[in-house]
């Protein structure tokens, strides 16, 4: 029998536990190549996430991030930033929580608030890739 | 597996198994039946309430079987009734939850704060204590942080006002040498399953002369204060685990404080960022509670226990709460301080080089979660 994912225990599936020990895209983009930064927090766990984005033609070329919080907050991050990079940021801007959080396969019922960090973040450099470039 | 969560639970000690196995094969009589075969089972739990008394230090009419420290705690705080009831900010969940329930139904609770290093503000407790105040309950020792708190002087205080005081020393019975009389409490929760007895059984302890009301109600066990049928093969492994810790407990809080002492040097030693909870103040030698700063406690928890070893973020009741410690926040860390911790228990089978790999392992471990941190660096 699966674990009750709103049972008093958290318990991360394979995937997560994977893009927890090897997140993907974890640093920082050189400032050369930052075209849009994005900054987020999470009041309620005091997670917070830095994500970087380079635009070439239109895409979101390169993508980085950094987060401090619990391993749903550094799966949805790295899950973020894959579903994220080569995309248009018309694409981009699109992604939702649920997306990240299918590309996972689940996260336990508590943690998903943790989800909403990465794609606030990815929203945030999109916004601030906009303003850079508005006259 | 490197275990170090014994704060959260223990491992059965093989000769408590084997002191149990007899009453879950053959010696299953109810111990409240008249013919010879119940009153084997009777002459057992007799015989492990004598051993259990002698072993911490009271009559073996002062204890009072319960299904755990939980239970233990309901009883003290519902069983007392009337007035008014002081307790701590940080109190284990089995406490504030019932005292948070009681207010519920029109009882009047006071929460004392604690100093920064995690005991209880005595002035802000002496102040609090009303003529109409009947009980004050206030743990010996935090399951978090470790950190003991003055009983002794609190059951004086509340004895000359005529309070009756209650303790729960779940995290110190069969740890700390010592009369559990001597602890100066009229009531005194304990747990089995933290002293490598069988989970599902512990007990209050109930100074003579206490008035204390059912909270179970049903036949006469228990001298009337807990009905129901008792856990015998429990009650007798209990005994055996809690005569076995206290017959060790002044060698082994000698051992596990060393070797303590040694993991939070080891680890202080090799990184930056990191506050001993509690380290300011008389703690139970086996805790550890580390905060970190830039990472968050439950990533460390995974990490390690993908590497096989186990410890926690605080209290296991609490695990997978987005909230962060009471306790920690009680004794003024920032939530963000308090998100970023790790709690390590250790026990009777942790042996010193379990230990340097535990401080290797969480070591590494916090390296990498600060590298990708993204908060400002250290």
């Amino acid at each position: 029998m699966a674990p009750d994912p709103s049972g008093p225990v958290l318990f991360y599936n394979e995937t997560i536990i994977e893009h927890f020990t090897k997140p993907r895209n974890v640093g920082e983009l050189d400032p050369r190549d930052t075209d849009g930064v994005g900054l987020v927090g999470d009041p309620a766990c005091g997670d917070q996430m830095r994500l970087w984005i380079c635009v070439r033609s239109g895409r979101v070329a390169r993508i980085a991030f950094k987060s401090l919080g619990c391993p749903g907050a550094i799966a949805t991050s790295s899950m973020l930033t894959v579903l994220a990079e080569g995309r248009t940021l018309e694409e981009a801007k699109k992604i939702t929580d649920d997306d990240v959080i299918e590309a996972l396969g689940g996260i336990p019922e508590k943690k998903k608030h943790c989800s909403l960090l990465g794609v606030r973040a990815l929203q945030a450099a999109i916004a601030d890739y906009e303003k850079r470039r508005a006259p | 597996m490197i275990y170090l969560d014994h704060n959260a639970t223990t491992p059965l000690h093989p000769k408590a198994l084997e002191a149990m196995e007899p009453y879950l094969r053959g010696r299953w009589a109810n111990p409240s039946s008249p013919y010879r075969f119940g009153q084997e089972a009777r002459a057992a739990v007799d015989g492990a309430r004598a051993r259990i008394a002698d072993a911490v230090g009271c009559r073996p009419a002062e204890l009072v079987f319960t299904s755990g420290g939980t239970e233990a705690d309901n009883l003290a705080l519902r069983g007392v009734r009337g007035g008014p009831i002081v307790t701590t900010a940080i109190e284990h969940h089995a406490v504030l939850n019932t005292c948070k329930a009681l207010e519920s139904e029109g009882r009047r609770v006071t929460y004392v704060p604690v100093r920064p290093t995690g005991v209880v503000d005595m002035s802000a407790l002496a102040e609090n204590l009303t003529p109409e105040t009947v009980l004050v309950s206030v743990m010996h020792a935090n399951n978090e942080t470790g950190v003991l708190q003055p009983v002794e002087e609190i059951g004086r205080m509340a004895r000359s006002r005529g309070i009756l005081f209650h303790t729960d020393a779940v995290q110190t019975a069969g740890k700390l040498p010592g009369r559990l009389a001597d602890l100066g409490a009229d009531l005194v929760s304990i747990s089995a399953h933290k002293l490598y007895g069988p989970k599902g059984i512990g007990a209050l302890y109930v100074r003579e002369g206490t008035s204390l009301h059912p909270i179970l109600t049903g036949g006469p066990h228990e001298r009337g204060l807990r009905a129901g049928t008792e856990d015998v093969a429990a009650i007798v492994g209990f005994a055996e685990a809690m005569a076995l810790a206290c017959e060790a407990a002044d060698a082994e809080s000698r051992r596990l404080g060393e070797l303590r002492d040694r993991f939070e040097r080891r680890v202080t030693r090799g990184m930056g960022g990191v506050k001993i909870n509690g380290a300011q103040a008389p703690r139970v030698p086996n805790t550890s509670s580390l905060s970190f700063q830039s990472v968050d406690g439950e990533s460390i928890v995974l990490d390690l226990d993908l590497q096989g070893i186990c410890v926690s973020t605080g209290s296991a009741c609490a695990t997978g709460e987005p909230e962060p410690s009471h306790v920690l926040l009680a004794m003024g860390l920032s939530e963000r301080e308090a998100q970023g911790t790790a709690r390590v228990s250790l026990g009777k089978d942790t042996r010193p080089d379990d230990l340097d790999k535990a401080a290797e392992a969480l070591t590494r471990c916090v390296e990498r979660l600060r590298r990708i941190s993204s908060e400002v660096r250290i």
